[in-house]
């Protein structure tokens, strides 16, 4: 039976909602396109006097199809849709490797002012020497924390660093002289990592996990050889745990002439604590939207620079930010000390918006809150360990680092999977745990609390967490199967979603024929 | 029936004649869920023992469909594009994928019969 | 610290809770060499006071566009946007939301990102869109990608009146994906022919309107003669004001549109966060990257929305994704989403008037300065003077007298002394008479 039709069948009727469709709060909001009223606009502008135009014939002809509102109605649309989504603002969000902490208000006020956001990346240099000093402060504080001597700071998200990292490994294999072509990525990694490598021309070689859940050096060894070029590395790992052979494995695949590069999307448990250096990689991506709190936006922005060891410096990608006794310059092109470098990987600098707000937040905690917020975070994860290790089951024994694992053999002959519990937690409030990652184990449940959340929050969630437990071991596999129950939307036919795409609205057809 | 043989990638074949169909078993449908594409091999395509002929997709997985022997395709399943949920409904008839004229026959040597697929579906848990 | 919550009592009581005697035995995984003792070296615990002041500071030394006449363009574009853009985008529950993987408490992402691929394909004229990519460069090389993959070719055709950052970020994954790419001269006086180039290797023509030097053209011709070879036309747009007056891609026949959203509901922000814009045909969707939102049902039979067709994605497909592509532009997405939405038909097409008749009229008088021309017969917003001499020495003047009088082409094109003495100069709604006729003065005192 299908899961769809599983859902399908188990709901029950609420009968809860007013006569229009609305559930108090809960407002139902149509479509911008369908509340079109030809002619109308939210915004005043002076029509232009009527001229000639200059555009070689290649005018518009066709109406574009877009529907005009008042300020008013665009203003109440957009927050009845805010209102119906979950965010870090209204509760935990537990995700696991997303780091999802607070997002601070003054890194907002600060990317606001004119003399950040109110610049056009090709101004004279000469005009945007506060720009440019803001992102080398930045990378600055990358490479102090990370102990790294380069940073890349162009890419635009964690998967743009990663690409950018693979780049630097080929490039300077390329000058080595050197054709090697296999990657070694531990079968727990983010699906990002073996994408990544494949779009740069590898091929990706699984390592297994040990019975202690991290990468088995023996079995590592036995792969590397000379065409081997990189290892891709998650520290801490996506089962939340310090891979604490790392030392070991940097000697390994240095002694094998490979490089080391490592995913730093779990930066959170060890800022400030540990340097990455230290450990032996060559180069690591950072996610500022992760461990330095520039706001998940639903989806995006992000940033992804990329630190680097020396041996990769050269290749990082432009432009690169120069700092010399005249001031600061853009090397834009791949010449002097720049000749290696990789082209570029996007248009303009770099994501400055969200390097402001990164270095707002770093400049506010300082080492020493730098260093708090790694400890809060591990403490955090290992209490959720320890309170819930109980009734659910954990992957792995403690301790942990900044999240924790946990799989589905809690709800072994219960008839409730890891999505239904999951979905049941939402009607209790919470934004569900990541489920079904990684894959090392089955029916996963990872949990990222933070160091932003209170004791009082996580006890919260862990009298919730340890309620449904009990009520999945009470044989009432339907209730979850139902739910959610108590949010905007219940569970959404996916399967139809994907069978039958639409990807956008489209006037009803008997409009179309009167249009045409 | 008697023709059908397994893969340990879970793909069942069914000879008849020179030519053989293949699919995916009850076991990969359950699997993978409600499958909602589907990519097939081109007719007159060579596909090899072993290597990718297929890609079928759910909403939250997508997997290869290995090759069981090497061969011509001869045909294709087209009711599978409008029709993907046959794949789950009835996976090894109306939910067949594609069909090979057989290159060679004694690669049919080394596949499981019925009893011997389900047994190591039995001990897949 | 403020964003910190716990207390030491706290603390106290969870590491009982847990059986560990300080928050450093749960780090006991790390080697004790690498665990560091004591802070890093850099400054400790700021408040907001002080934070404010060191990033104001450093704020201060910028000249911003609002601080000055500005005319710069080039990719980027000074446009107006409406105060309740940025008011309803701070939002908590937009601004501090994840990706929608939770649907059902995630509807006000993804019926925005709906809307939001809607007026994507309906001002580009093409069938579907995606929710966004990173920006229009990054966009523009995985629309080649794209054509690669469909096509199974390896050969890409790139303009000479394509943006050099758009290139340049093409070849950086074409020297990694192993793919070719014949990247023509600049084009300043739009006389390029690319349809006799086009071969059976050729997976893709990849053309920019308005083009890089501000021209407007009508691609329908290379279209077709881009199918009749097999091959794919990529049409990049940089500004997307320009798709309020002129002929959108679809119609002429594009197969892939890779645009920058970013003069819709974002600031210029020195070159990012942007949004790229990422538009196909139906039957294309399937190796189209980036993430889509779709329309569905729930259990109560009330229409909603979801991620869909993730099995191109990283996440379920690792090495066998479209592209390794994670996030999209999310927020800038949504603030593109909403100053359409403001606009409409009429406020779009309306201000793309505008934009056009200020830059009409700036070329006009700029023109009648002595040794000043304007290279264009066509343009939209943006047009490209030649001056008696480099252009980038006069730009540092004019931005001494507080003049931001456009981009030097030299800026994007260094190695070509042919083009030194180019410069371009866009106009939108936000330019005034008095910054016209500033510019006309201190460039006409410049030159003299």
């Amino acid at each position: 039976m299908s899961e769809w039709s599983k859902a399908l069948g188990t709901f029950e009727r609420e009968g809860d909602k007013a006569s229009g469709g609305n559930r108090g709060l809960q407002i139902e909001e149509p479509l911008l396109f369908e509340q079109n009223k030809p002619g109308r606009s939210g915004v005043d502008l002076p029509e232009p006097p009527a001229t000639a135009d200059r555009l070689g014939g290649a005018r518009r002809a066709a109406p574009i199809g877009l529907p005009g509102l008042s300020e008013p109605q665009v203003v109440r649309h957009f927050t009845r849709l805010s209102q119906k989504n979950y965010a870090i603002d209204t509760g935990l969000y537990p995700l696991g490797s997303c780091t999802m902490k607070h997002n601070p208000r003054l890194n907002e006020k600060l990317a606001r002012l004119p003399g950040f956001a109110d610049l056009h990346p090709l101004q004279p240099v000469s005009t945007v020497q506060g720009a440019l000093e803001l992102i080398d402060t930045l990378a600055h504080w990358l490479k102090r924390l990370t102990g790294m001597p380069a940073v890349a700071m162009s890419p635009a998200a964690g998967a743009h660093g990663e690409l950018c990292g693979m780049m630097c490994i080929r490039a300077a294999l390329d000058a080595r002289g050197e054709q090697r072509n296999r990657v070694l990525v531990p079968e727990s990694a983010h699906g990002t990592n073996p994408a990544t490598a494949a779009e740069c021309g590898f091929t990706i070689d699984p390592i297994p996990a040990n019975e202690r859940g991290r990468v088995d050096l023996a079995a590592l060894k036995a792969k590397l050889g000379p065409d081997v070029a990189a290892i891709m590395l998650t520290n801490p790992n996506t089962c939340g745990l310090f891979e604490d052979e790392i030392v070991a494995i940097g000697e390994a695949v240095h002694q094998a002439g490979a490089y080391f590069y490592c995913d730093g999307a779990n930066f959170n448990a060890i800022v400030g604590r540990v340097r990455p250096a230290d450990l032996g990689i060559d180069c690591m991506h950072i996610n500022l939207h992760k461990t330095f709190s520039t706001p998940h936006g639903g989806g995006g922005p992000g940033a992804g620079p990329l630190v680097l060891a020396a041996s990769l410096a050269p290749f990082a990608p432009l432009p690169w930010i120069v700092h010399d006794t005249k001031g600061f310059r853009l090397v834009e092109q791949a010449e002097g000390a720049a000749a290696q470098a990789l082209g570029r990987l996007k248009g303009n600098h770099g994501q400055m918006g969200m390097f402001v707000r990164a270095l707002a937040y770093m400049m506010s905690h300082g080492a020493d809150g730098l260093r708090q917020v790694s400890g809060d975070a591990v403490l955090n994860a290992n209490y959720l360990l320890a309170r819930l290790a109980g009734e659910l089951t954990p992957s792995f024994p403690g301790p942990t680092m900044h999240e924790v694992l946990f799989d589905d053999r809690f709800l072994d002959g219960t008839g409730v999977t890891t999505l239904d519990f999951a979905k049941a937690l939402i009607d209790e409030g919470y934004h569900p745990m990541t489920m079904y990652f990684p894959l090392v184990v089955h029916g996963a449940l990872l949990m990222e609390p933070t160091e932003t959340e209170s004791r009082a929050s996580l006890d919260g969630f862990v009298a919730a967490v340890k309620r449904l437990a009990q009520h999945a071991r009470s044989g009432d596999a339907a209730f979850f199967h139902a739910a959610p129950r108590l949010t905007p939307r219940r569970r959404l036919d996916e399967t139809a979603a994907a069978r039958k795409p639409v990807l956008r609205w489209r006037p009803a057809p008997a409009t179309r024929e009167a249009a045409e | 029936m008697s023709t059908m043989k397994f893969t340990r990638d879970h793909e069942w074949i069914r000879v008849e004649g020179d030519a053989a169909v293949i699919g995916i078993t009850d076991y990969a449908q359950t699997q993978l869920g409600d499958v909602v594409y589907v990519e097939l091999p081109e007719l007159g395509r060579r596909v090899e023992k072993g290597k990718e002929a297929a890609v079928v997709e759910s909403v939250k997985a997508a997997s290869e469909v290995y090759a069981p022997i090497s061969g011509e395709v001869i045909a294709v399943n087209d009711a599978l594009t409008g029709e993907p949920g046959r794949i789950n409904s009835d996976p090894q008839g109306e939910g067949w994928f594609f069909k090979l004229r057989i290159a060679d026959s004694k690669e049919l040597g080394d596949l499981l019969d019925e009893a011997a697929y389900a047994a190591f579906v039995g001990d897949l848990h | 610290m403020r964003y910190l919550p716990l207390t030491e009592t706290d603390r106290r009581a969870m590491l009982e809770a847990i059986g560990a005697e300080s928050v450093d035995a749960l780090f006991r995984d790390v080697p004790r060499a690498a665990y560091l003792k004591s802070p890093v070296d850099l400054p400790r615990v700021q408040g907001e006071i002080e934070v404010e002041r060191a990033l104001q500071r450093m704020a201060a030394k910028n000249l911003s566009a609002g601080a000055a006449a500005s005319f710069l363009g080039a990719g980027v574009y000074r446009h107006h946007i409406p105060a309740s853009v940025d008011h309803l985008i701070q939002r908590g529950e937009f601004l501090t939301s994840y990706t929608p993987y939770q649907p059902e408490i995630a509807q006000g992402t993804l019926q925005a990102l709906f809307e939001f691929q809607t007026q994507v394909a309906l001002i580009t004229g093409m069938e579907v869109a995606n929710a966004s990519m990173y920006d229009g460069a990054s966009a523009a090389a995985e629309a080649v990608l794209m054509a690669n993959r469909l096509t199974r070719r390896h050969k890409a055709i790139l303009a000479g009146d394509l943006h050099p950052h758009y290139r340049e970020v093409a070849q950086t994954h074409a020297r990694f994906a192993g793919f070719a790419i014949d990247a023509r001269d600049p084009d300043p006086r739009a006389g390029e022919d690319l349809a006799p180039l086009i071969d059976s290797e050729t997976s893709c023509v990849v053309v920019q309107n308005p083009g890089f030097f501000g021209h407007v053209r009508d691609f329908a011709a290379l279209a077709e003669a881009c199918h009749r070879k097999g091959a794919l036309l990529v049409v990049v747009v940089t500004e997307a004001v320009s798709l309020g007056l002129v002929k959108p891609p679809g119609e002429m026949g594009a197969d892939i549109v890779a645009a920058e959203g970013q003069s819709l509901g974002n600031a210029l922000n020195f070159g990012g966060p942007h949004v790229g814009l990422f538009a196909t045909r139906e039957k294309f969707v399937r190796q189209m990257p980036g993430r889509l939102a779709g329309e569905t049902v729930d259990v109560e039979g009330r229409r909603g929305w979801v991620l869909t067709l993730s099995t191109r994605e990283q996440h379920i497909r690792r090495e066998k994704a479209t592209s390794n592509i994670c996030t999209n532009a999310g927020l800038c997405a949504l603030a593109f989403t909403i100053h359409l939405a403001l606009l409409g038909e009429a406020g779009f097409t309306r201000l793309a008037r505008i934009n056009h008749a200020k830059a009409v009229e700036l070329a006009d008088r700029l023109a009648a300065l002595s040794g000043v021309s304007v290279v264009n017969d066509t343009f939209f917003n943006e047009f490209t003077l030649r001056l008696p001499c480099p252009a980038a020495a006069v730009v540092e003047r004019l931005a001494a007298r507080g003049v931001l009088a456009g981009v030097p082409a030299s800026r994007l094109h260094p190695g070509r002394k042919d083009l030194a003495d180019l410069l371009l100069v866009a106009a939108t709604e936000l330019t005034t008479e008095d910054d016209m006729t500033l510019l006309t003065t201190t460039l006409g005192e410049a030159l003299s």
